[in-house]
């Protein structure tokens, strides 16, 4: 058996793991500060254990997780990178920690200096003039950045109606567009993996606000021909929106304000190495090309003559904010320092050699895995196990299940929605040569093997494959005392 | 087993019986069998107007969402809650007691629809 | 300190320039991996890159760092900051100086937690999921709930999604929010809502600082999604929400709360209120002040709601050994299958603060998050009462108050403020930066950390301020 007890269930009457000093003013004399009908009836329901009991549980249940520190994590669009450690000392060390957002500008200049450093980078880095830091993720860079769309062309009098979004866009491009009230229309891909020109060109009409577009694309091919794009949408007024995810592949390598592109997101939670966490936080930051500034959200970071930073909540036509205070601070100081032990002489290198692993793999497992969009590579690539769900019944699930049996993360899986039984795999530029020889050999190996292995899979890891069906027809979502 | 002759499919993989004033609507045992396990159904609520070939509610597997569409026009007169609750019958008798609408006032160009027979053409071709 | 320039860079050459210790690849390695793909060097796999698109020349960016350079530039950095260790702080409007448990930062630096990614693999990453199926279950336990979802990004974000579930499951596009609600949030639901066709009302405090039951009432109709009350408020009363949750149902809205966690310990739940969504910022629990985030979102609901939540839900399964275990859930929600038709766009979310406010609420109980939320509000109160001694200060609202509290200084307050910054205080928010007009008022806000010297110490100093202010 290798269930771990709820925190609940280790729970005892009359049990702390942390103390407060006694009261040090007087206590309230009687109820009157606190009405009975404004007052908690119902009991807490949290559970009492002791400090060792606390810290036993959540180290236990480490131990049934596995992170980028314990192995690979070849997840094709995550870009699971090393989380360097000086930026979780330097990110919590008490001048960044311990600041409260509304403070006055003067009490924190190395904050504003951050954020104003951070805004550099991404202008550079990008080719994009002006950058907001404020949105919390990516998707809600993708929001935001749509919102700044629509305001601009409502500036010019014009209502664009609808975004388009290949076949291949991650779910977050359509879901952002239908969030701002833009209606989705998708557009085909080519047997190379590319958008279908000839699909493409006839949707573009005055009636387009966008198109979304990411380069390279999420089958790993870079978009050559978005520069056309861009002119055929710019032709119509329409903007061409570009998701960074995949900006790993060319980072310090080409810009996407030089590929046309009036807009972007970031995710610094992949590209720029902070922690995923188990699923955030991240970091969305947006940039935009000058005709889109005035329309980004408040506050924003200005520097004075005098060489000191204030934030600046006035702005005629900004669409307003998107969250409370000024962002993720502490992802983007992370982030910051991330990209300051590269430095500009070494950006490039993050790209190239991110471009290298993932040809490198492919090269690998190609003769004996079916790649649909040939041999060469971005940053990432993707098989299909198709031909193996044909002749074995093994699709992408029961790979990544055995893979987990070996110890290592699956790819990502069915995503793309394009290629069926997908397996996309990044194995990012922290990952060393051997790293790589050795997911080869083992996927080489599961591919070989009996399906009932497979199909079996995981049987080494703390729990077998779970009931999702019965989790979702009878949802549990919360633990309940036994009464 | 060759789909039922009595009753109109949809290439989205509806089927619809027309009795008189009245229909049924359901769901293809294709359909059942492609979806495999079922976490959900989302019906419309009595008094509805339905729109051909637009959606009136969903079915749900773990890992995809489908779109219910309407195989004619007309109004909903019974809703079959049991299944909402149950799917047994949607997996085992999609075409008796799987049955998810009854529709009245029902319109529509019937041509657009298949037979059994052309249903069956039609879902060998597209599992290829 | 400025930002430094860039020294010079060759762009030319696809030469490592230096050494990295987050590149493995030799030069040897190199060599062998073009060798297997079968290119001569790595420019060769760009080639896709049109060369007009191809960066030239050098990047406006300073050289690299090594670690010893990076620890000298951002200590530097963070000194320029005053942190709550050397200015004694009483701001709070949804930001809060609490103290975390050092057990709280130690378990989340468990990298097998932070360098994770998101559950979907589950058999691997119980330990995630289970966390999240506590912070789930302690969420629904403060509210009084019946769902939480995994979070959600912060405060004003779970308030904005909040009234889009509204919306959907209503089909109505009017929302009422009390003028209590934290201007940050409306703000957020504004922007949000900007293109969604969406009818914005705010209704009024009374003049006792509470929400004005018979102005929301008028309010009320047939079109109205939802009703939003903040609790405590923005300015620190303490709302009575019953009156409004049986208003707000006979409309047919949805009655939301937005709420603050630690107060939760002693003031009447959502649940028991008759709430039909709670939300709130979480940062609270554990979760440092960081100059605004990461924080924590967090959204609650009637089991009848579900299929309208936003974000990653977790829930309980079994294996195929029988097992009990948890897995990722009801995703046909959200974007990754959904698409356009998702309850939200969110895909990332705040996992690692949710696990943060689950230690930090393990490790203080029931009886400890009483003693912050009790400890708090009698600070508060004494420090209150002390202040509205002297002559001229008075609170701004009647009604009963947690541990944020409206003081009205008689004076302009920015000025004040300064002279008590200088003393190392900072008194409190000046409500103008919020509220054009109301340029006598601070919003301040104390917790179980201020010692009473150090209150005693904000009263004298207020009082000398204003002193000085009398005779110059």
């Amino acid at each position: 058996m290798s269930e771990e007890k709820l925190i609940f269930e280790k729970s005892a009457p009359g049990r702390r793991a942390a103390t407060f000093p006694a009261l040090d003013v007087p206590a309230f004399a009687g109820d009157a500060w606190l009405p009975k009908d404004a007052r908690r009836m119902a009991p807490l329901g949290l559970p009492e254990v002791s400090e060792q009991d606390l810290v036993r549980h959540y180290t236990r249940l480490s131990q049934r997780n596995i992170g980028i520190d314990t192995q690979i994590y070849p997840l094709g669009s995550c870009t699971m990178k090393y989380n360097p450690k000086v930026n979780e000392d330097l990110s919590g060390r008490d001048g960044f920690r311990n600041i409260h957002p509304l403070q006055p500008d003067d009490t924190v200049q190395g904050a504003l200096q951050v954020l104003w450093e951070m805004e550099h980078w991404l202008s550079e880095i990008s080719g994009m003039p002006a950058i907001c830091l404020q949105p919390s993720a990516g998707a809600q860079g993708e929001l935001t950045a749509l919102l700044v769309c629509k305001a601009y062309h409502d500036s010019r009098g014009r209502r664009p109606r609808k975004v388009l979004v290949p076949d291949s866009s991650h779910g977050t491009n359509p879901a952002s567009a239908a969030y701002c009230g833009y209606t989705v229309e998708t557009v085909k891909s080519r047997a190379d993996g590319t958008v279908d020109l000839e699909d493409l060109k006839p949707r573009i009409t005055e009636d387009v606000a966008c198109l979304m577009m990411t380069n390279p694309n999420t089958v790993g091919i870079f978009e050559k021909d978005i520069k056309l794009i861009a002119g055929w949408l710019h032709a119509v007024d329409a903007q061409l929106y570009y998701d960074g995810a995949n900006l790993n592949a060319i980072c310090g390598v080409a810009r996407p304000g030089d590929m046309g592109c009036d807009m972007m997101h970031f995710n610094v939670h992949k590209t720029f190495s902070t922690p995923h966490g188990g699923g955030g936080p991240g970091a969305g930051p947006i940039g935009v090309k000058e005709h889109l500034r005035p329309f980004l959200p408040v506050p924003r970071v200005r520097r004075k003559s005098d060489g000191s930073f204030s934030l600046d909540a006035h702005e005629a036509h900004s669409i307003g904010r998107v969250r409370h205070f000024t962002g993720n601070f502490g992802i983007l100081l992370r982030g910051l320092i991330y990209l300051r032990s590269f430095g500009g002489d070494g950006l490039s290198e993050i790209a190239k050699r991110a471009v290298l692993n993932a040809n490198y793999l492919l090269a690998l497992l190609k003769d004996r895995f079916y790649a649909p969009y040939g041999d060469r590579c971005m940053h990432e690539f993707v098989l299909s196990v198709s031909p193996q769900k044909k002749q074995k019944d093994v699709g992408a699930t029961d790979f990544a299940k055995r893979l987990a049996d070996y110890g290592y993360h699956a790819p990502t899986i069915y995503f793309p929605l394009i290629v069926p039984e997908a397996l996309m795999l990044e194995p990012v530029e922290t990952e060393a040569k051997e790293t790589l020889d050795e997911l080869a050999a083992i996927l080489r190996k599961i591919d070989a093997e009996d399906p009932a292995l497979l199909h079996a899979a995981p049987v080494n890891t703390p729990v077998g494959r779970l009931d999702e069906v019965g989790a979702a027809r009878n949802p549990v979502l919360r633990w309940k005392p036994v009464l | 087993m060759p789909s039922p002759s009595d009753r109109l499919f949809t290439k989205t993989h509806e089927w619809i019986k027309i009795e008189g004033a009245t229909a049924s609507v359901g769901l293809t045992e294709f359909a059942v069998h492609a979806i495999k396990d079922i976490v959900f159904i989302e019906l419309p609520r009595v008094g509805r107007a339905l729109e051909a070939g637009k959606p009136f509610g969903v079915v749900e597997s773990v890992k995809a969402v489908f779109d219910l569409n309407a195989p004619l026009a007309g109004t909903v007169a019974a809703v079959n809650g049991g299944v909402e609750a149950d799917f047994t019958p949607l997996a085992s008798d999609p075409y008796g007691a799987g049955w998810l609408l009854r529709l009245t006032h029902v319109t529509g160009d019937q041509s657009a629809l298949m037979d059994g027979a052309a249903y069956d053409r039609f879902c060998a071709q597209e599992h290829h | 300190m400025t930002v430094s320039a860039p020294r010079n860079t060759t762009r030319e050459a696809f030469g490592m320039p230096f050494e990295h210790p987050y590149l493995p690849q030799t030069p040897s390695d190199i060599g062998a991996m073009l060798n297997v793909i079968g290119v001569g060097e790595i420019a060769d796999l760009f080639q896709t890159i049109p060369a007009d698109l191809r960066l030239k020349g050098t990047l406006d960016l300073p050289d690299h760092l090594t670690e010893m350079e990076l620890k000298e530039e951002f200590q530097a950095l963070g000194a320029l900051n005053d942190s709550t260790g050397r200015l004694d702080s009483y701001l709070g409007a949804g930001a809060y100086e609490h103290y975390s448990p050092s057990a709280v930062r130690h378990l989340l630096g468990r990298s097998e937690f932070y360098t994770s990614y998101t559950p979907y693999q589950p058999e691997m990453t119980q330990g995630v999921l289970q966390a999240l199926f506590e912070y789930q279950s302690c969420i629904c336990a403060l509210t009084g709930m019946d769902v939480s979802n995994a979070s959600l990004y912060e405060g004003g974000h779970a308030l904005a999604e909040a009234c889009l579930m509204a919306r959907a499951k209503t089909g109505r596009n009017r929302m009422v929010l009390s003028a209590g609600v934290h201007p940050e949030s409306l703000q957020v639901l504004r922007t949000y809502t900007r293109n969604l066709d969406t009818e914005i009302i705010v209704a009024p405090l009374g003049a006792d600082g509470r929400t004005d039951l018979g102005a929301v009432r008028a309010l009320l109709d047939s079109g109205t999604a939802a009703f939003v009350m903040a609790n405590p408020n923005f300015f620190g009363t303490i709302e009575d929400a019953g009156p409004f949750a049986e208003a707000v149902h006979a409309a047919g809205a949805l009655f939301i709360m937005a709420v603050e966690p630690v107060s939760l310990a002693l003031l009447k739940s959502p649940g028991e209120s008759g709430a039909d969504i709670a939300c709130g910022e979480g940062q609270s629990l554990g979760i440092p002040l960081s100059y605004g985030g990461p924080y924590l979102g967090f959204l609650a609901a009637k089991m009848e709601l579900v299929r309208q939540i936003p974000g990653r839900i977790c829930g309980q399964t079994r294996d195929s050994r029988g097992q009990r275990a948890f897995v990722l859930t009801l995703q046909t929600r959200e974007q990754h299958i959904r698409r356009e038709k998702a309850n939200s766009n969110i895909c990332t979310n705040q996992t690692l603060l949710a696990l943060a406010a689950t230690i930090y609420l393990g490790a203080v109980g029931p009886q400890g998050l009483k003693e912050v939320a009790g400890q708090g509000a009698a600070k508060a109160h004494y420090l209150a009462d002390a202040l509205t001694k002297i002559g001229g200060v008075k609170l701004s609202t009647t009604a009963p108050w947690f541990n944020e509290f409206t003081l009205d200084l008689g004076v302009d307050a920015v000025g004040v403020l300064k002279t008590m910054q200088s003393k190392g205080i900072l008194a409190g928010l000046p409500l103008s930066r919020y509220f054009p007009g109301r340029d006598r008022e601070i919003l301040v806000a104390v917790t179980e950390v201020k010692k009473k010297a150090k209150l005693d110490r904000f009263v004298a100093e207020l009082r000398e301020a204003l002193e000085c202010r009398k005779k110059n």
